[in-house]
């Protein structure tokens, strides 16, 4: 059985992210994520390639899939073709898909990504806007990033006369109609569904772990939490 | 392989009438940049940039940070797209390294499996009832300044040399790992050659350091800083970079993508806090800059007008040492010269004690 490689041999990435590695090692070598965390994207080849079962489903519980920081650094030069970066994504999308993600740390912070960024794209038509970019979550922007916090209108308007309102013209408010494209493209197409998926496992998730649902308590332990350094 | 390999990988850019995409990340730290890059191109250059109020962000910080599925952005691509073909356009430039991989890839995999393309132009007229043509030609907004890099330097004010010594300004040039690692073919001189900005800084006079770790990440690793508890990741590749690069003694730092130009700011910033170190001359950090900025700069722009102020690393060292005259007092001014406060001191603006930069190679 290679139930869990033939899920993900249905992602378009995975044939053009796996062809047949050799294990030779370079991949982990440039990987940027491999001299931080103890990840090694040849290993995560390799056991994908394996197609047992077994190993994938604990890789797709486990914090190891999480690490990449999808530089794709990998991707040129990997000397049989194969991107380790796109391997990587297929495998966190089925991690969500199924569930697992919410069984590892480093998983579970997927819902604080989606409450930030996620509902940032819905809401306003960016990843970011300035408002959302709080300095006392981001300590290492810096006084500088403060000032321009607390005085965002004026210096704003330096650059363009549309700061938070419609037109043309950077950090612009979005207009009505084009917001709804946006939510009705997640729905028809599978955001919306991806954004719920995770909800819901987190919900549950958060009910083991007694925070009582998937609330801000929790969402925001995912988002600061790292027991590594705790150790 | 030579350094001159990087001729091997040009790619068709398009002279004029370009369909602009803003960048989430640009937008926000460098709003400066985006005008400057719209001015330069329209007013110096007299070329044609379509200014769009419909379009959005490609929400590719979404996609690899894996929240937003592949259809779905292939989806509000498709939408960028139908939004060019209506405005009449054909060519297709996006100020942001992300969303410029982004594109890439799509019509890429659009192309291998074309399948992907067909469920694409039905989500989109599903969702929307828009229709879409391919662009003709896709570029990086920094390609279009390379383009025209020889145009701008007819119409320079003040090359990239230090006024003091006569010399050429010492300049590290990072490129952002999804302009070319993704697609090699599809950025100038690949990804082991890059020469975007290594091309606009010999043409303005400046001089390219090579340092070892000069294809290293940035260190943005999308969740490992989206997310507080990954940011240990992402401090310590720009950490690798800044010491790999302090050693040569770089006059400033150049970006391609503003991602990296704000990363490489911030997180001068927080070592210098955590730890005291800083990697430029005088105990002071290396300032950074988007390319817009240094464009503008040897045009002659004000570097208070281009934004220069919302930087953490004080741009001032690299001033005096170019020349320019610019009023200091009027850094932290708002509209109509309004006085708004000023940011609180930062170590890496002072001097301090452990600097990385006097190291012998
Ligand atoms: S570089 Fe390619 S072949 Fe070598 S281990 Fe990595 S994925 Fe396998
Ligand atoms: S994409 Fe991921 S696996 Fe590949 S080099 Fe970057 S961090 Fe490593």
């Amino acid at each position: 059985m290679a139930k869990y490689f033939d899920m993900l041999m249905e992602d378009v990435r995975m044939r053009e992210g796996l062809k047949a590695c050799m294990n030779c090692g370079v991949c982990t070598a440039i990987c940027p994520a491999a001299e931080f965390y103890d990840y090694d994207p040849r290993q995560i080849v390799e056991t994908v390639q394996s197609r047992d079962d077994e190993r994938i489903e604990e890789l797709l519980r486990s914090d190891t899939i999480w690490y990449c920081g999808q530089c794709m650094s990998c991707r040129p030069r990997c000397p049989r073709g194969n991107t380790p970066g796109y391997i990587i994504q297929c495998l966190r999308l089925l991690s969500q898909r199924l569930g697992f993600f919410v069984e590892s740390e480093k998983g579970r912070q997927q819902l604080a990504i989606k409450r930030t960024i996620g509902e940032n794209i819905l809401r306003t038509g960016y990843c970011l806007v300035p408002r959302k970019i709080l300095p006392e979550m981001h300590p290492e922007q810096g006084p500088v990033w403060r000032w321009v916090f607390n005085n965002d209108r004026d210096v704003y308007a330096l650059f363009t006369p549309t700061y938070r309102q419609e037109g043309a013209g950077p950090v612009r408010k979005i207009d009505e109609q084009t917001l709804e494209e946006i939510h009705r493209i997640f729905e028809v197409s599978g955001g919306k569904e991806l954004f719920d998926c995770i909800e819901h496992y987190s919900d549950q998730k958060a009910c083991e772990m007694g925070y009582g649902g998937a609330t801000r308590e929790y969402m925001m332990d995912t988002f600061t939490k790292n027991s590594a350094e705790e150790l | 392989m030579k350094r001159s390999n990087w001729e091997e990988y040009q790619k068709s850019i398009a002279d004029d009438k370009y369909y602009y995409a803003r960048s989430c990340i640009r937008q926000n730290f460098f709003p400066g940049s985006e005008k400057a890059f719209l001015d330069i191109m329209q007013r110096d250059l007299g070329k044609e940039v379509f200014d769009d109020p419909l379009h959005t962000s490609c929400t590719g910080i979404g996609y690899h940070s894996d929240i937003v599925p592949l259809e779905t952005i292939m989806t509000v691509v498709a939408r960028q797209f139908a939004l060019m073909n209506e405005a009449g356009y054909e060519n297709f430039i996006s100020s942001c390294i992300t969303s410029f991989g982004i594109y890439t890839e799509l019509l890429s995999t659009w192309e291998e499996f074309p399948e992907t393309e067909e469920r694409t132009r039905e989500n989109l007229y599903k969702a929307t009832g828009r229709e879409f043509v391919k662009p003709k030609n896709l570029a990086h907004t920094s390609d279009i300044m390379f383009h025209h890099r020889h145009a701008i330097a007819e119409r320079m004010t003040r090359p990239l040399i230090n006024v003091n010594t006569g010399e050429p300004l010492r300049v590290v040039e990072h490129i952002g790992c999804h302009y070319a690692k993704i697609f090699p073919k599809k950025g100038i001189g690949g990804s082991e050659f890059p020469y975007v900005l290594a091309g606009m800084i010999e043409a303005w006079g400046g001089e390219v350091v090579d340092y070892p770790e000069r294809r290293h990440c940035c260190g943005f690793g999308f969740r490992n800083y989206l997310v507080q508890a990954n940011r240990g990741y992402s401090v310590a590749n720009s950490q690798k970079k800044l010491e790999s690069m302090a050693p040569y003694k770089p006059d400033f730092i150049v970006c391609n993508c503003p991602g990296c130009a704000m990363f490489l700011d911030k997180w001068q910033y927080t070592v210098a806090e955590m730890e005291g170190i800083t990697y430029g001359r005088g105990g002071r950090g290396i300032p950074v800059l988007t390319y817009e900025e240094m464009a503008g700069l040897v045009l002659g722009y004000d570097p208070w007008k281009l934004g220069m102020q919302m930087h953490q690393v004080d741009v001032e060292p690299l001033l005096d040492k170019m020349g320019v005259e610019y009023d200091p007092s009027a850094k932290y001014l708002g509209p109509n010269g309004k006085y708004i406060g000023k940011p609180e001191p930062a170590i890496v603006n002072h001097r301090s004690q452990r600097n990385l930069y006097s190291i012998k190679l």
